[in-house]
């Protein structure tokens, strides 16, 4: 029974001795590629031109601070069990008396690491953190020659305390808030 | 002993010994760039303003790499194979009138190192020795694939050589020399028509073998770079594998010129020549015509590259021997007989 009318039955002619020449299909093939040659470049120029990317693009993971520059990250560890590259470690410490004004809560993340190279950039590293800590950036990871280099400790994941340092997130931010308050609220 | 004539030609030589290594280090910046345009890419653009530094760098890193010569190979050969092949591209250069001649207070300066009587042959005779360096090249290495790279170009050069000869039969036929001056001198003034109006079968097939001489893709089987791994230069690294790829960008250039003054005029051009000028400045135009047509046959050989897909061995040696080499002699037969009964 025919379903669709798709399906094409391919005829093999016999080449007339025109075609057998080859001679025209040989122009035909110049024709287009001449054509290619006044048309628009793909190219992007990378370091000088970059792609637009999107807003919510998820790049290179910021370890975000508080309004007074205290690290949000209590090493729960939530993130390292939902990631599902095992890209995340970290040891966990605890506040000393004097160290109020460097982390938020009792307890913080002493070593904090991320693999890029085993990172699949899913976010739900992000996703599973209950203290706002961790976002993906719109940064791209830039390239490093040795494997080593792509371990990103707490120097490189942590935004710095001044305000010129700070890592805009709130496009991300904005997804979670739309999943926290859904438009009708579900019991009355 | 004339020293004015040995000074004229040395300078000659020397001048067009530059033009033929800048026009074949820029025909490796133009073949890439082409190829880029064509795959709608930029190309090199990194080395100096639109990449225009990129030969040199690409000379610089032939010549810093580490020289290997296999120890199993024939040094000797090894090393003259790449040195003939170099040699004869420069060499074949001698009998091209590159323009009129120009005329400084009374001395007259020929724009042709040698008005040999017999042109032609000697382009066939330094060609054919060509082959020779990519044999030796390949033959040396003691490799497999560059032995069957050597055997491919090699059977090849002579298979289309026959048509090309041939296709040049058909061309004297009316031109009556073999003197290339005399034939691009043949082919303007009053009546006198571009020889490819005269002979568009000769020159068809002219081109093809020229392709295949070149060894420049659908021809490019010596090489092949996906199935034989860069065939008869695989062995060779540093400047030796860079005088490889040079010379056949000189070849290119060379038989480039070759085409444009057996088929396209030459140095002449119509109209131009009618113009009432200054012998130097005709002389200047000529040349400016002469390298204008020759810089569009180079494109057209990259362009050739850039859109039609390697020929199978089988079905290389079928076009040369089934179907150029009878039609190559068709067309002398064709010639012969409206020169006979024609004209």
């Amino acid at each position: 029974m025919q379903l669709t009318n798709r399906s094409k039955v391919v005829v093999k002619h016999q080449l007339n001795w025109v075609e057998k020449l080859y001679l025209p299909a040989i122009a035909t093939g110049l024709s287009i590629t001449i054509k290619h040659l006044f048309k628009k470049s793909a190219t992007v120029k990378y370091p000088e031109q970059t792609r637009e990317i999107a807003s919510v693009y998820r790049g290179q993971h910021v370890l975000k601070r508080d309004e007074k520059g205290r690290e949000n990250c209590t090493a729960c560890g939530l993130c390292a069990v939902a990631c599902p590259a095992e890209a995340i470690t970290m040891e966990a410490a605890e506040r000393k008396k004097g160290e109020e004004h460097l982390y938020k809560e009792e307890k913080y993340a002493a070593k904090y690491e991320i693999n890029m190279l085993r990172c699949i950039y899913c976010g739900l590293c992000e996703d599973a953190c209950p203290k706002d800590a961790i976002y993906l950036s719109d940064r791209i990871v830039p390239t490093a020659f040795t494997r080593g280099n792509f371990i990103y400790g707490k120097d490189m994941l942590v935004e710095s305390v001044d305000a010129s340092g700070k890592v805009d997130i709130s496009k991300r931010k904005k997804i979670y808030d739309m999943d926290a308050q859904p438009k009708q609220p579900l019991l009355k | 002993m004339d020293w004015s004539l040995l000074l004229d030609k040395s300078i000659l030589i020397f001048i067009i010994f530059l033009i033929s290594l800048g026009i074949a280090a820029y025909a490796t910046y133009g073949e890439r760039k082409v190829a880029a345009f064509l795959q709608d890419r930029i190309g090199p653009d990194r080395a100096g303003p639109f990449g225009l530094l990129q030969p040199i760098a690409d000379g610089v890193k032939m010549f810093t790499k580490e020289e290997i010569i296999p120890s199993a190979s024939d040094k000797i050969l090894f090393i003259l194979g790449p040195c003939l092949f170099m040699m004869t591209a420069l060499m074949t250069s001698a009998v091209i009138p590159w323009g009129k001649s120009f005329n400084f207070g009374g001395h007259e300066f020929h724009l042709q190192v040698a008005d040999l009587n017999v042109g032609m042959l000697y382009i066939f005779a330094v060609v054919s020795i060509g082959g020779y360096g990519i044999m030796i090249g390949g033959w040396a290495s003691n490799n497999k694939f560059a032995l069957l790279g050597a055997l491919r170009a090699s059977s090849q050069m002579i298979s289309y050589e026959l048509a090309m000869g041939m296709s040049i039969v058909a061309m004297l036929l009316f031109t009556n020399t073999l003197s290339l001056r005399e034939i691009v001198d043949g082919q303007a003034g009053d009546g006198n028509l571009w020889n490819v109006v005269r002979q568009p079968l000769g020159f068809i097939i002219f081109l093809i073998c020229a392709f295949a001489e070149c060894n420049r893709a659908p021809f490019d089987l010596p090489e092949s770079e996906s199935e034989l791994i860069g065939g008869y230069h695989t062995e060779f690294s540093s400047m030796k594998l860079g005088l490889f790829l040079f010379a056949e960008y000189i070849n290119m250039f060379i038989s480039s010129a070759i085409i444009v003054s057996l088929y396209f005029g030459g140095y002449h051009f119509p109209w131009i020549d009618g113009l009432d000028l200054s012998q130097n400045l005709a002389a200047v135009i000529s040349v400016v015509i002469f390298f204008a047509k020759i810089l569009f046959f180079i494109f057209f050989f990259m362009w050739v590259r850039w859109t039609l897909p390697r020929f199978r061995y089988d079905q290389l040696m079928n076009l040369g021997w089934k179907v150029l080499i009878p039609l190559s002699i068709l067309n002398v037969l064709a010639t012969g007989a409206w020169m006979t009964f024609v004209k």
